[in-house]
Parts: C-alpha cells; structure tokens; sequence
C-alpha cells in the first residue's frame, strides 16, 4: 500500500528524533517559513564559512512530511557550499516533482546515490496535497541563504 | 433517538468513492453536501426559470423574483425572523463584514470595545481588525473553561460600559461548544452593547430562534445547511438594519442616485448591492425545506445520539485526546483530537487512503489553536447522512494510524 511508500521508517525517525534541531547563537542568515493552511512552521538558521555552510540549525512543528524533510535537508545541507546546495535544492524540486525536468534524479538501482535519506521523501509524490509540506524547508533555505548575503 | 440512516439515499454523492474505498465525508463542519431536492432546485431554476430579479418587466424576469423572495420568507421563518430582517449575501464571512463595515465603522470610536471570545472563526475576528484599524477600537477576548465552555463569568467581567459589540459564536466549529446565547445577549443588552451572533455552525444543526436568542445580528451560511455555497444570510433586528449604513454599493441596493449622493432601497434589499446569488438562494430555500421536513429536533437528536457515540469510542482510543466539552447536551458533532504524536496532517492522509475524510489544521481558528496548546487538531464533524458505522470506519482509520506510526 502506498501509504508504506509515504511514511517510510527513516521519515518516521527524523520525525521523532529530527537532527540539527537546536537554535545558532548568532546566526549570519535565518528565516521562517508557514504553511499558513496546515500550520506546519519551519525555521532555518545558518552560518557561512565563506562560501560554505558551516552550522545549520532546523527547528520547527508540523506534520512529519515537513519536519523530516527539514531535518534531512539540514544533514544534507551541513558543510556544503553555495554551489553544491543549489544543485541539491535543484534535485530535490525535480524528484518531487515541482520542478519539471526530463532527467530522472533518482536511479532506483542506487539508491541514495542522488540525494541520500531524502530519498525516502520520494513517496510524497503520490500524495500531490503533501509535496507543500516537503517543500516548506526549502524554500525556507532559500530565504535564509539569501537574507546571509 | 432518531433514526435518519433512510435519508442517505438523498444524497448522491455518499455513493462516491475516494481512493477505492466508499466515501465516509466527515467534514461538514466545513462544508455540508446536497441533497437530490436542492441540486434538483438549483439545475431546475437554470433550465426553466433562469432570469435576473427585480428589474425585469417580463414575465420570467418576474418568475425568477418571486421565487428568490419565496427562499428568502423560508429562510425567514427558519430563524423565527421578518422577511424584511434577511438579507442575502455570500456567506457568514461576508455578513459579519457587513456588520463590522456597515455599523461598526460607522459607530465605534476610540475607548470603544469589541468583545470576542478565544473560540471565534476567523470570520468573527478579522473584520473587526480591519475596522478597529480605523475606528481606534480595542478587541478583547473573553476565555473558555478547563471543560471548554464559554467561561461567561469572565465575559460578564469583561463586559463594562465601553464595550459596544460582543460577538460570539453559537456554537465552536472547532471545540464544539454550544454557548449560551440569550443570556450572553441579555448581559450584552444590560451593558449597553450589541449582540451579534455567528451561527454559522449552529442554524444548520440546532433549532434557532432569533427572537428567543435576542440576536441584535445573526451572520450563517448556505453550504454548511445542505445549499450551495456562494449564499448566506444577515439577519438583524429590522430597526437596526433599518438605521446601518450599507458596506456596499451598486445596482439593487438604491432608491435614487444623484451626480453625488445617493438614497437606499428599503431593507433587505439595500444590503443587497448588484445581481445576488439568485440561484444559489433558491438553493437553500430548498435546503431550509428539507431540514424543516426532517425537523431540527429530530436533526439534533441525531447527533447527539452520534457525537455521544463517536466521544465514547474515540475516547476509548490510546493516547488520544478530545478538545471539547464531553456532555453532548451542551455540544454539536464536531470532534477535535489529537492521538500521540500523529500530526493531524499525517492522521489526515493516513485517513484519506481509506475513504475518509477529515479536518487537519486549526480551523480557520488560530487564536484558540494557539489556547489550546494544540497548534493543530484533527476534526471529524456529523451531520445528517452519518451513520454509527461512520464512526467505527474513523476508529478503525485511527488504530491504522497507529499501527503505521508504530504507537505501541
Ligand atoms: C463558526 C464559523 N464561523 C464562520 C465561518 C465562515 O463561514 P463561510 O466560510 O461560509 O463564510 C465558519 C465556517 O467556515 C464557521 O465554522
């Protein structure tokens, strides 16, 4: 049953016990983004190393589409660079669907090999009234990505 | 109790699927659906009777008024009102505007005072933001109880001479609770204020009277009573709708216009500014109909008998917890909840997939969200077509929820 696809055991684990969950002391960039119909909150804070990610905090409440999709993203986030963060935001659109692309991002023979644990968020896709909810961190990155510059 | 299991076949769309399962619809709190009579109403004035009202000097055009003028006396009788003290508009969400634009605006003033409750919709909030905004008017909240009634003493409290406006819900759309509101009027009455009352979730599912309520206002809406959407109704007692400023203006509303002012059209109609959701009012005049052959006493018994069942298996529920009065004397059929640390959104989902359809969110009632401590809760709601077998597909859709989200 597709529901299994959707609340797949690493989703339900980030859910419960979601990383980078504690705020920066002085963060250089940071926003807030709300999903003002579900009421799904994310918070996304940041420090820059240059032009790398050097801390990343990622605290909210919400469903836990969009909290493991946070917490994830922040795993996925910590350490890279301005460049490799938009090839990942980039992956991540396409995989669900919200942005189109001829290219498919994830290889179902590796997988993880595109995207890691946010992998697991591809179930979403099925469920067209969630992919806001999986989307919320990010565009919320985005902010904070822009309000460091 | 009464049984009105035999009226499902009524309703057309409960012998709908969604997503392969046969649709269990729990949500009319937010919206209700239609019976075969007012479908039939609706598509039947299109066909045969289609004409704009009170400006045709032809027989169709003189069809169409009459029977829009026959659905407004229905719904007049409905609420124990005058015809002239109903006035058609878009919904509840408009009419409470009407009256915070079309008095409040007009009335209030610096040091005056709206007083609201911490259960209101938004439509019972936001308006008078917008025209304490201009007015320098305060809102003040009256608070609910730890067993989630209106906690009137407070009110009563609250309630001194600067307060112009209380207006309350009839009944939660979240918590459930009915509130008392002719003793809240009388109070409001005492102090000077007036009474405005949301009963958009109460005409659909109780008997109200506004005479009896001593409702200075009365704001509800035809989707959420078996009518189509785009249709509701003010009601207000008729000297005062006859001295409140219109919020609108335009074709229908007049009696004359000069180059730079203009004189209004008698009540109703001057609440009624350009071509009105004609067919959508004969809509709920058969809506009224049909609920006035059910009756309301047999439609509140109903769910009484239903909301007692649902409290008593939902609480039955592990870790699952009810925001809502518990004695259903004093409460309608909407069932907020939250169970474990499922989000509402994800219950929603989980519920979705197997035929049902419930509310996740704060209900357009953030405000009382945030009281609750519950950011978001998860809402089934009764009326008329649900049956107990309803509640027992939601318990089973929970212990999936459950077992999915491994809650031991
Ligand atoms: C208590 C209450 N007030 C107001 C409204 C607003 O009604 P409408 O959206 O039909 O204008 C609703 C329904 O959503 C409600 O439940």
């Amino acid at each position: 049953m597709s529901l299994n696809e959707l609340y797949r055991e690493v989703i339900l684990d980030h859910y419960r016990a979601p990383r980078h969950h504690n705020h920066l002391d002085s963060p250089d960039g940071s926003a807030q983004g709300n999903n003002p119909l579900c009421g799904d909150e994310v918070t996304i804070e940041l420090n820059l190393n240059g032009d790398r990610v050097s801390d990343v905090a990622a605290i909210g409440v919400g469903c836990s589409i969009s909290q493991a999709s946070a917490s994830m993203m922040s795993e996925a986030v910590f350490g890279k660079t301005r460049e490799e963060i938009d090839e990942l935001v980039r992956k991540f659109k396409v995989m669900m669907a919200i942005e189109e692309s001829a290219e498919e991002v994830v290889d179902p023979d590796r997988p993880g090999s595109a995207l890691g644990d946010l992998e697991a968020l591809q179930g979403v896709r099925k469920f067209p009234v969630r992919i806001k909810c999986a989307d919320l961190p990010w565009i919320t990155l985005e902010q904070a990505l822009e309000s460091a510059e | 109790m009464t049984d009105l299991a035999h009226i499902r076949s009524d309703f057309p769309i409960l012998q709908e699927e969604m997503n392969g399962h046969p649709l269990i619809y729990l949500d009319s709190a937010a919206t209700s659906q239609k019976p075969t009579a007012v479908i039939d109403a609706i598509s039947g004035f299109y066909q045969k009777t289609n004409a704009n009202v009170h400006r045709g000097a032809y027989t169709l055009s003189d069809t169409a008024t009459d029977l829009y003028e026959e659905a407004r006396a229905r719904v007049a009788g409905f609420i124990n009102a005058d015809r002239r003290e109903v006035a058609f508009n878009r919904g509840t969400t408009s009419a409470l505007n009407q009256v915070a634009y079309g008095w409040g605006l007009n009335n209030l003033e610096p040091g005056d005072k709206v007083l609201l409750s911490l259960m209101e919709h938004h439509a019972n909030i936001v308006p008078w933001q917008l025209v304490s905004r201009h007015t320098g008017a305060e809102l003040i909240y009256a608070p609910y109880t730890d067993s989630y009634a209106l906690d009137v003493d407070a009110l009563e409290s609250l309630l001194d001479e600067n307060v112009k406006v209380v207006s309350i819900t009839a009944m939660s759309n979240v918590l459930g609770t009915i509130n008392p509101i002719r003793h809240i009027a009388d109070a409001a009455h005492r102090a000077g204020a007036l009474m405005v009352v949301d009963a958009a979730q109460a005409v659909p599912h109780m008997t109200v009277d506004v005479k009896q309520m001593d409702a200075d206002f009365l704001a509800f809406s035809g989707h959420k009573m078996l009518g189509p959407t785009g249709i509701g109704v003010l009601y207000g007692k008729l000297d005062l709708l006859e001295a409140m400023e219109p919020a609108e203006g335009g074709g229908e509303m007049i009696s004359d216009v000069q180059l730079d002012s203009s004189t209004w059209a008698e009540v109703p109609h001057k609440f009624e500014a350009g071509t009105p959701p004609i067919a959508e009012a004969i809509g709920l005049g058969a809506a009224v109909e049909y609920l006035e052959k059910l009756g309301m006493e047999a439609v509140r018994s109903h769910e009484i008998d239903l909301t007692a069942y649902a409290l008593d298996r939902l609480g039955a529920i592990q870790d699952l917890t009810i925001y809502g009065p518990t004695d259903v004397e004093t409460r309608g059929g909407a069932v907020a909840f939250t169970l474990a640390d499922i989000h509402p959104h994800d219950i929603a989902t989980i519920l979705d997939q197997q035929g049902i359809a419930i509310r996740a969110g704060h209900h357009c009632a953030r405000p009382l969200a945030r009281s609750l401590k519950a950011p978001a809760t998860a809402r089934a709601s009764f009326y008329v077509y649900n049956i107990r077998s309803d509640v027992d597909a939601l318990v089973d859709g929970l212990e999936k929820a459950r077992e999915i989200f491994g809650v031991a």
